[in-house]
């Protein structure tokens, strides 16, 4: 597979009228590359074939979205840079306040805090027990099989997996682009014996660790729920993860 | 007759004990420049030193330099890494400076870090390389656990501080603290406030019990309220207290017992945490307010009327840090009640809230500038500014040393002209001369730096977002502000030009980060090139570099001075643009 990705094309297609890109992972719902994935309306449980849309096609065309956080630009020309993505919000309109990195400058520290506390002192008493709080930051570190060293995330700069998928390929372009640990990138789970297939391949599965203390995949639970009950993730060799289907299944049947 | 000094005859152990009288690094850098005899006996007899910047110089240098050093203090990361600008990964590791010093300075007693990566093998080495060690300082520090701290504790037998402030700790297990053995009587300082769980507390107040020196404690949060009173009494001697969680059910005998406690800490001069206020426990600390100069209630969500019945009694405060919960009420209280104050920090309760949640404005800021004549270091959080009310505060406090305003949103005009607040920055920078750091919001123009560039002659640190216009206003800064040391500039259209025409000031400079601006890939590397005594990082996460159009701007750029060369530990998404590099690169 083509891994080797010519930013020089990409970046000479910045010109160019920038439609849905192909190039990234997508953690979209079926039929993906939706400006604003809805949350699935039958609430916790889905099969997997309905769960996530995971594609990474490394064949790109289009530039990579180049000031994905600079929401407030300051240069005409990055201003059209910023339609590339898929995903992009409007840029016509202004960002809320929360998509912009670092601020207002609070330190992440003042803002967990905060958040704890705010949760603590509100009447809602099960609110109290959750440790993410209703509000500002939830830093997960994300780790990947190969990589050196970890990320972190801020899971609540994003509003759905779409979001996080990118930032995510982002972050760790490094490693699968130049093809040093091998990575194929995320895997298409557009169907159970494709995933099947594909589980049993060298690429990339997204997981992550729950309240409960259990690896599961990700995308099969409502966005805003995932980001109250993920406290680490972790891009799974795709080998590895075998494990991992059956019991998210019978979580999710659980649930039920 | 005519009798001739000369000073190369002035005894060496004479000049030493004179230098020992001079403690500023300036002031130590100068002396060692006057001669090569006194900078032999100089660089003999430095006990501390201060690396602003770990990047700046190898451990290796220093220690060759400086053989007999006692005292070292680190910086790793830039400022804006406390904002998630720089990705995790980036560096500012201590291992290589603590491995080095392990051999270069056994007799090291006391280690100081901010913005670093500290791991548990790291502080293991520590506990084991240096035999008198005292004290250990990690601020906004991350990458260790609490085994790392067991180590510690069962170790340093003489260790006088040990202070987390900020950090990120993994918290494994809160049994650390029982590895200070029952022979450690030597603790002056300890702050474990940003720990997440519990530690053991029969250990925690056996360790109180046993050290008669301690003069600070913070407590973390788990420390529940109705324990404080017992810690308190085995304490009386404190100066410094930070609580655990301030809440409890309400009990009279809690409230009356704590009071009690509170009544006999005669030394107590700062207080900090209240984490989780339950507002009827606060009367419980009103016998030592009179003699408090520094509080900390920036987590303690309580509403402005019990804090103004707080900080009203606190007549000698000089420090008051606080949410903006206090709202403009109470800064007036506080402006007629605390006469000494010196430094004041209002925090946002609600930073990513729409609408503000309280009535904080412009009025508090000034209201606490007229009545506060000694107030020299401010750092404002609030919603709305004016030029007008800059102005008032500018005349009212030429005193004003830092001053760091934040409006929440971005590009906010001055609320009643709508213009640009250009005017009543200018007149901050021209009215308070000794000012040495700023930072800037709000809608702010070229103008603004053009005022910057020409009065802030002192200025040390500059905060730039979301400001300016063209590369005039970045020009303005550089070319004008002798004293700049450190510039953070996020959100600006600002490019090249200014940054190429200025390049020998950034030698003059410890830092300079630039991101989200308009700084091409090909001024990146020209700079690098043509500055080899500058360390050109260009931060970029999306993809390498060599595929990228020279004209293309980078996200994020940091420059500093170094005499150490590129650093051999950048992650993947970390480039330096000097020449070799610039090879690799094509």
């Amino acid at each position: 597979m083509e891994v080797g990705l010519k930013m020089a094309n990409m970046l000479g297609a910045a010109d160019r009228d920038l439609n849905l890109k192909e190039t990234e992972l997508c953690l979209g719902l079926p039929g993906g590359g939706k400006t604003e994935p809805e949350t699935p309306k039958t609430g916790n449980k889905r099969g997997f074939s309905e769960t996530v849309d995971l594609k990474l096609n490394f064949q790109s065309k289009e530039a990579v979205d180049l000031n994905e956080k600079n929401n407030i630009n300051n240069s005409s020309s990055s201003k059209e840079k910023n339609l590339l993505s898929s995903c992009t919000k409007d840029p016509a309109k202004p960002p809320s306040k929360a998509q912009v990195v670092g601020w207002p400058p609070v330190r992440s520290y003042r803002k967990n805090i905060m958040a704890h506390q705010k949760s603590s002192s509100q009447e809602d008493g099960e609110k109290a027990a959750m440790s993410g709080g209703s509000s500002s930051a939830a830093f997960v570190k994300v780790c990947m099989d190969g990589a050196p060293y970890l990320r972190k995330v801020d899971l609540k700069m994003y509003k759905s997996y779409q979001e996080l998928s990118d930032a995510l390929a982002k972050m760790f372009s490094s490693f699968t682009m130049g093809g040093n640990y091998g990575a194929q990138g995320m895997i298409d789970f557009m169907n159970e014996s494709k995933l099947m297939d594909l589980l049993n391949s060298s690429e990339y599965v997204p997981t992550y660790e729950d309240k409960d203390g259990d690896w599961m995949l990700v995308g099969d639970v409502p966005w805003d729920m995932f980001v109250d009950s993920c406290k680490r993730l972790r891009l799974m060799k795709g080998s590895e993860a075998i494990g991992l289907a059956p019991r998210a299944m019978e979580k999710c049947k659980s649930r039920a | 007759m005519l009798k001739r000094m000369s000073y190369s005859s002035f005894p060496e152990d004479v000049l030493e004990h004179v230098f020992s009288f001079v403690q500023s690094d300036k002031d130590r850098n100068a002396i060692s420049l006057v001669c090569k005899s006194w900078f032999e006996i100089e660089r003999w007899c430095r006990r501390r030193i201060f690396v602003g910047n770990c990047y700046a110089v190898s451990p290796r240098m220093v220690i060759r330099r400086f053989p007999d050093v006692r005292s070292v203090e680190l910086k790793g990361k830039p400022h804006f890494a406390d904002f998630n600008l720089v990705p995790e990964g980036w560096g500012g590791h201590v291992y290589p400076w603590i491995y080095a010093m392990a051999t270069g300075y056994p007799c090291l007693e006391e280690i100081r870090l901010k913005r670093m990566v500290v791991t548990d093998e790291t502080l293991e080495l520590i506990a084991k390389s240096f035999k008198n060690f005292k004290v250990l300082v990690l601020s906004s520090c991350e990458g260790f656990s609490t085994h790392g701290l067991a180590a510690i504790a069962a170790n340093c037998r003489n260790l006088r501080e040990l202070d987390l402030r900020e950090s990120e700790v993994e918290d494994l297990s809160g049994n650390w603290l029982s590895h200070f053995p029952d022979t450690c009587t030597s603790l002056v300082a300890l702050n474990i406030a940003c720990l997440g769980s519990e530690v053991s507390f029969s250990a925690l107040e056996r360790m109180v019990g046993r050290s008669p020196n301690l003069r600070t404690l913070r407590l973390n949060r788990a420390v529940p309220l109705d324990k404080l009173a017992n810690l308190l009494r085995r304490a009386p001697q404190l100066v410094e207290l930070g609580t655990g969680a301030y809440s409890s059910d309400l009990r009279p005998e809690v409230l009356s017992n704590l009071a009690g406690a509170f009544s006999g800490c005669k030394e107590l001069k700062g207080m900090s945490g209240f984490w989780d206020v339950v507002p009827a426990y606060l009367p419980a600390i009103y016998p030592v307010c009179s003699g408090l100069t520094s509080l900390n209630l920036s987590y303690a969500s309580v509403q402005s009327p019990d804090l103004i019945k707080l900080v009203s009694q606190c007549l000698n405060l000089q420090r008051l840090w606080i949410l903006d919960y206090i709202e403009d009420s109470g800064l007036e209280a506080l402006a007629a009640s605390c006469k000494d104050l010196q430094e004041l920090r209002v925090f946002p309760s609600e930073p990513f809230g729409v609408e503000p949640n309280v009535s904080l404005t412009e009025q508090g800021l000034v209201c606490v500038s007229e009545g506060c004549p000694k107030l020299e270091s401010v750092l404002y959080f609030c919603r709305r500014f004016s030029n007008d009310a800059l102005v008032t505060i500018a005349r009212n406090r030429p005193n004003m040393i830092r001053f760091r305003l934040c409006i929440i949103e971005p590009q906010t005009p001055d609320y009643l002209t709508h213009q640009p607040l250009d005017t009543g920055f200018g007149a901050i920078v021209e009215h308070c001369k000794d000012l040495r750091r700023l930072s800037l919001s709000g809608l702010l123009t070229d103008r603004v730096f053009e005022y910057i560039g020409t009065y802030a002659k002192k200025l040390e640190m500059l905060s730039v977002a979301f400001a300016g216009e063209t590369d005039l206003g970045l020009h303005h800064v550089l070319s004008g502000c002798e004293s700049l040391r450190k510039l953070e500039i996020r959100d600006c259209p600002f490019g090249d030009k200014a940054l190429l025409a200025n390049a020998a000031k950034l030698e003059t400079m410890r830092s300079l980060w630039m991101s989200s601006c308009s700084v091409s890939l090909e001024a990146c590397k020209l700079l690098g090139q043509k500055m080899p005594r500058l360390n050109v990082e260009v931060i970029d996460e999306r993809g390498p570099l060599d595929s990228m159009p020279e004209s293309f701007p980078v996200e994020k750029l940091y420059i500093y001075r170094s005499v150490a060369g590129p650093r051999f530990d950048m992650p993947g998404f970390v480039w330096n643009m000097d020449e070799d590099s610039a090879l690799r690169l094509s």
